[in-house]
């Protein structure tokens, strides 16, 4: 790791702050997906669909 | 009207179904989140590893690598939301409300960051992690119009008149964006004057300006991948909302 001088604790705070906001960010955009593709898939498997779509199989 | 005589639609048109928006769009998210991760990587061994420290403020410049890039963001994801009202209030575009509302969470994120990393990097420079100046001050009150604005999307079930009325919000919120970008013109602030992108060119070494717009592009690249996937994400929201709407009547009836 390279000397990052006397105010290292400022600049690995910065990184550090940064490094978990975006992986939260991440992390809840795929969730939030995950969640709502699955409420959608329960949806079609109880039989609903959007009427244009048609009969469920 | 047979097919052969219908009409063509424009692409406009046919990417206002949200359907085809996410068939056309959702082969571009792998390639797109290859390369943000490559960008960053190389952002960060410019950042961390290959570049100066700066003659008068030392390492502590390695913070601007992450700063600028989250205030760049800040405002840019408010001009895509104020674009997005534009096409709410004037073409009634259903992909502009779920950009608008796809976009709010990600731009209060990046303003919130480029605040904290302001004042973390204010302290040893300034000696101060707050000062109530016009560029900060302005950019506290962005960070509590992105807020404002997931609160009214979360206040009303019917998603198509909220769109119009935070729309409305937005564009008059878009004041705010032109009083940051000069508010280190217009007042005498704490914060230094734009040094990157001026009439007269950039007043940083090119090693200094490299790792910059790396990671400038590596953020700017991260916030389409996640306004994308959340975009995505939004259309499926309002199919599930649709469809529980349609069992409810179906129950009823």
């Amino acid at each position: 790791m390279i000397d990052l001088g006397p105010h290292a604790v400022f600049i690995i705070a910065a990184y550090a702050g940064v490094t978990l906001a975006v992986a939260a960010l991440v992390f809840w955009t795929r969730f939030d997906a995950g969640r709502v593709a699955k409420k959608l898939a329960d949806l079609e498997a109880r039989g609903i669909r959007r009427r244009s779509a048609g009969p469920a199989a | 009207m047979t097919i052969e005589t219908t009409p063509k639609q424009s692409w406009w048109n046919r990417i206002a179904h949200p359907g085809q928006f996410v068939a056309w769009t959702k082969p571009l998210l792998w390639p797109l989140t290859i390369l943000t991760a490559l960008l960053f990587v190389l952002g960060l061994w410019f950042a961390l590893f290959n570049s100066p420290e700066d003659y008068q403020m030392g390492d502590t410049v390695r913070i601007m690598y992450v700063h600028v890039p989250s205030a760049w963001l800040s405002q840019f994801v408010y001009a895509v939301m104020a674009v997005s009202a534009l096409g709410t209030l004037v073409w009634r575009h259903p992909m502009a409300d779920v950009s608008m509302k796809a976009a709010a969470p990600l731009g209060a994120t990046f303003t919130a960051l480029a605040l904290f990393t302001g004042s973390l990097w204010g302290r040893p420079t300034w000696g101060t992690f707050w000062e109530w100046d016009g560029r900060m001050t302005s950019t506290l009150v962005l960070l509590f119009i992105y807020l404002g604005i997931i609160a009214l999307w979360r206040a009303f079930d019917d998603q198509l008149r909220a769109a119009r009325v935070i729309a409305v919000f937005t564009l008059v919120g878009a004041v705010n964006i032109p009083i940051i970008k000069f508010s280190v013109d217009w007042w005498s602030t704490l914060h230094q004057p734009a040094s990157v992108f001026r009439a007269d060119g950039p007043r940083m070494p090119g090693s200094i300006l490299t790792p910059l717009f790396v990671m400038f592009f590596a953020f700017t690249f991260l916030f389409l991948v996640l306004h994308l996937k959340a975009m995505h994400t939004e259309v499926s929201r309002r199919r599930v909302m649709a469809l529980e709407r349609q069992a409810a009547q179906g129950a009823k009836s």
